[in-house]
């Protein structure tokens, strides 16, 4: 058990510009911590990421992956987070399929508002991830040798 | 079976969300038996949503209503308020000694113009 | 390869305080292609961007990384120091160390590692950044305005106060819309006909305005400051220019027995008419269904009558096209059919009307010249018993499922009105809710309970039926739990209103968003609530939403503003981080286009060089740089990997996974 503690996931969490990046700005305005080992990439709306994007994620050793978009009927671009919805409950059905647990991956709709939720939202995933441990299903061998 | 179980028992069989009435009372509007009875259908539907298992189970509108479903087609939410009464009178008839008509009672009610084929289907529909 | 400066910002110390800036730097050094690194105390001060400035012009940066607060603080003013020393201001990439990094960890070590990860990835991207270009496109100064009721009439006169001339494309023969139908309107019971139709002349008299009435949008091309409008002008078979109002035609008129749309089909009309007395332009048109010398050739009574010689029966569609910078859509609604309720027997009886209908029944300019008669038999009704939530508030799908929003107070309006008029009618309202939020919307309710004594009854209806002439309307009151039976003379039906059916196809001209319910989209639903997703498209009235007379004119106005915003501007700066197709691997499978929301994806037959002298056509995608907005939905849908994300490519996040998963 103390080695699951000690292990530090890696997560990559893609942020849409107008409302979760925004909600991310105001959690760290607010001094409202997660871990470390999130690390967010902006992308102008949730619909921007390509499912190659995670499994390229995951390939090179991430160990969670977390798309945040606006909440529903508030996308900047009316529609874009109907795609994200609808692509990555596609796409992760087919992870765990592959063997990469469901709680590796997740959509999360957080507004620009929602610095607190953001936050909660970022220290229960870690949480569940570190739980899980390293993912080891999907990776490129190549990348571990560095 | 527990009270809450009856309940939900009663949810399923009506297969109705009752939380979707907006109380319009447009089922008591168009409901022909609506004098005879002393639970509306709109009270069925809002008893349900309350959880008042007593009131629905001691209702007598159970063996009034006349399942025409005007209620059914008229409600504006999609909610059945038939539904609810028929879920209602089977679990009472489910209930031992429940049953809506005793055959002991049948020679005094039944007139002789009553076709019998009215009788059996009423006998299978208020009791076990 | 490019040659990058990293600049860390201690930002006093709410980043020094946690991250170890001077270390960061240091460390930074060692990325490849980073020729430049510094720390500074504030980065966005004056001296900071001189000291950005400085280093890009004695090392030649091609590239720069700000270690700062959050890009959505600070980029835009990084940007504009790298453009001042001639860096193109996409180069400049932003990782986040104050939001992401000094203000939500605690420890050093932690934080600095951490920050040392964001800047990799910043650099990671900036390397396959590329030089954009703002794009410049021209504005034309002319506005169009499709529908010409108060919604229209408001938007265009406010466009034309600035200066700006307007076109109004109305497709019924005169403007006005529906609230030229109505009788009075709520909370203050001022006459509709009084203070609309000045503002119909008003409208006329501008010479800023151009009104195109029975005209309709037949084509849209272009975007955002230059569209192109084609307008089909029908045949009214009357010329505009010559006719001058006098209704001579319509006495001499033969065909008498055309229903009249205007009075909501009570009253009948002329082929040849003036649908009302103030219309606006005051002039005829001929209904070609109904017209004899139109239908047998033999007539002609009004060509003869008319002294102005402007009858023309060999008029046919004519079609302009002309030039826009922005639209403003207010088609406006109509009551929905009512042929679903027929527990209501609305078709069955000539006195069960719809609202709008007791509207003209009530109209001094009406069928009955004001005088309140039922349809059946011209008496006076005693009896009035109103419905309100007639297929609003109804998913079972006959009706609609939202609140129609106006019928409470038109209902409490009516009601006061007929009490106010003939105190011996009796008058009943079946309500489910009343809903009437707004100045003085609520007392005006409570006055036609308190001071009118109208009988507001809570319940619905179940059954309209006829019994000796008497219609028997049978409901519920539920306050009382009873089952209540009122003889009545007059059913009133609040209809739900539904916006007018032929928006649906001007919303797929415009490529603007449309809901399921033919309500046309807003770009954001609180605070871009005019603004259709479609750049330059404008939306005002019940097209965008259920509204009454107040907040329609309130949104047009307001529409107003935004377009004379946008023609004020003589050229409009396009963002250039704007997806684009490569034409050598579309395949023209038209799925981005399918995904757009803004229509921005078009497509086009282009010639390609196979080699060999031979050339084959195909078909490929082109986006629209002025119109699209960068969401990057084409770019993941695009099953051959054509589309891409000018700023956020699919490398450039790509290589951005692979610094931040780099252990």
């Amino acid at each position: 058990m103390q080695e699951v503690n000690n292990f530090t996931p890696n997560i990559v969490a893609f942020c849409c510009n107008w409302c979760s990046y925004a909600g991310a700005d105001l959690a760290g305005s607010s001094r409202l911590s997660y871990p470390a080992n999130v690390k967010i990439i902006r992308v102008p709306c949730s619909c921007r990421v390509n499912p190659m994007f995670v499994l390229k994620a995951f390939q090179q050793g991430a160990d969670g992956v977390i798309l945040c978009g606006c909440h529903p009927g508030d996308c900047h671009y009316v529609t874009g987070n109907y795609y994200t919805r609808r692509r990555m409950s596609l796409l992760f059905s087919f992870l765990n399929y592959m063997g990469i647990e469901k709680e590796r991956t997740r959509v999360e709709w957080v507004s620009a508002a929602e610095g607190a939720k953001f936050s909660e939202v970022m220290n229960d995933f870690v949480a569940k991830v570190t739980a899980l441990g390293e993912n080891k299903r999907l990776q490129d061998l190549r990348v571990k040798e560095e | 079976m527990t009270r809450q179980d009856t309940l939900e028992n009663i949810v399923r069989i009506s297969g109705t969300d009752a939380k979707k009435c907006m109380k319009c009372g447009k089922c008591d509007g168009r409901c022909p038996a609506y004098n005879d009875m002393d639970v509306k259908p709109h009270q069925f539907v809002n008893y349900v949503a309350e959880g008042k298992l007593e009131k629905l189970l001691a209702s007598h509108a159970i063996w009034n209503c006349l399942s025409c479903m005007a209620c059914v087609e008229r409600c504006p939410r999609g909610v059945a308020p038939q539904g609810v009464i028929e879920a209602v009178r089977d679990t009472v008839i489910r209930m031992q000694g429940n049953n809506g008509i005793k055959a002991e009672e049948i020679p005094p009610i039944v007139d002789e113009m009553i076709p019998q084929q009215l009788l059996v289907s009423a006998y299978r529909k208020y009791n076990k | 390869m490019q040659k990058i400066g990293v600049f860390i910002c201690w930002c006093g110390s709410n980043i020094a305080a946690t991250v170890d800036v001077v270390r960061v730097a240091e460390e930074i050094k060692r990325e490849p292609g980073v020729v430049y690194s510094a720390d500074y105390q504030y980065m966005c001060s004056e001296n900071g961007q001189q000291l950005i400035k400085n280093a890009i012009k004695e090392y030649g940066l091609t590239g720069i990384v700000i270690g700062s607060c959050s890009p959505r603080m600070h980029e835009a003013t990084f940007r504009k120091a790298a453009e001042s020393v001639g860096l193109n201001p996409y180069m400049v990439e932003v990782a986040n160390l104050r939001e992401q990094v000094s203000w939500i960890h605690k420890d050093k070590e932690e934080a600095t590692e951490k920050a040392l990860i964001l800047v990799r990835t910043a650099i990671a991207k900036v390397r396959l950044n590329a030089p954009l270009k703002e794009g410049e496109s021209p504005v034309v100064k002319r506005a169009l305005v499709i529908g010409g009721g108060i919604a229209g009439i408001q938007a265009a006169l406010d466009i034309a106060e600035a200066g700006y001339p307007v076109d109004i494309v109305e497709k019924n023969a005169t403007i006005g819309g529906r609230m030229a139908q109505l009788d009075k309107t709520f909370p203050t019971l001022d006459c509709s006909a009084c203070i609309l139709t000045p503002k119909m002349v008003d409208c006329a008299q501008n010479e800023k305005i151009d009104i195109l009435s029975y005209s309709e949008i037949e084509e849209v091309k272009g975007y955002v400051g230059n569209f192109s409008v084609k307008i089909r002008k029908k045949a009214r078979y009357v010329d505009e220019t010559k006719c001058t109002g006098c209704k001579i035609c319509m006495t001499k008129c033969p065909s008498k027995k055309g229903l009249d749309e205007f009075n909501m089909n009570l009253k009948t009309r002329t082929a040849i008419h003036i649908p009302f007395a103030q219309a606006i332009p005051n002039v005829a048109v001929i209904d070609p269904e109904q017209c004899l010398k139109l239908k047998t050739g033999k007539c002609g009574i009004c060509q003869k009558f008319c002294g102005a010689g402007a009858i023309d029966y060999t008029m046919k569609d004519s079609f302009i096209e002309r030039q826009y910078g922005a639209i403003v859509v207010a088609t406006g609604f109509k009551p929905i059919d009512l042929t679903a309720f027929n527990e209501y027997g609305y078709a069955d009886n000539k006195d069960v009307v719809t609202s709008l209908e007791l509207e003209r029944l009530m109209n001094a300019a009406g069928p009955t010249n004001g005088v309140l008669l039922r349809p059946s038999d011209m008496t006076h009704p005693k009896v009035i018993t109103f419905i309100q939530c007639v297929g609003s508030r109804d998913v079972s799908g006959c009706g609609k499922p939202y609140c129609s929003k106006i019928c409470c107070m038109y209902t409490a309006k009516h009601a006061m009105l007929i009490r106010e008029k003939y105190p011996d009618t009796e008058v009943h309202v079946f309500y489910i809710d009343v809903r009437t939020p707004g100045k003085n919307y609520d007392e005006f309710y409570r006055r036609a309970v308190e001071q009118y004594n109208v009988d507001y009854i809570k319940g619905m209806v179940g059954k309209v039926y006829n019994e000796n002439g008497k219609l028997m309307v049978q409901g519920s009151d539920l306050l009382n739990n009873e089952q209540i039976v009122i003889p009545s003379d007059l059913v009133v039906l609040a209809t739900a209103i539904e916006p007018e059916p032929s928006v649906r196809k001007i919303a797929t001209l415009l490529t603007a968003s449309i809901d399921t319910n033919n309500f046309l989209n807003e770009s954001h639903p609180k605070l871009r609530p005019v603004e259709s997703p479609t750049a330059g498209v404008y939306l005002a009235g019940v097209c965008q939403g259920p509204k009454d007379i107040p907040e329609t004119v309130s949104q047009a106005s307001a529409c107003a503003a935004k377009v004379i915003g946008l023609l004020a501007k003589d050229k409009l700066k396009t963002n250039p981080c704007v997806a684009s197709s490569n034409e050598m691997m579309c395949n023209g499978c038209s799925q981005c286009a399918n995904v757009c929301a803004y229509g921005a994806i078009t497509y086009v037959d282009k010639e390609f060089r196979l080699g060999g002298g031979k050339t084959e056509i195909r078909r490929v995608a082109s986006v629209n740089p002025a119109v699209c907005q960068g969401c990057g939905a084409c770019t993941v849908t695009c099953p051959s990997g054509a589309m891409d994300l000018s700023g956020f490519s699919s490398k450039q996040i790509m290589s951005e996974v692979e610094a931040i998963c780099k252990k």
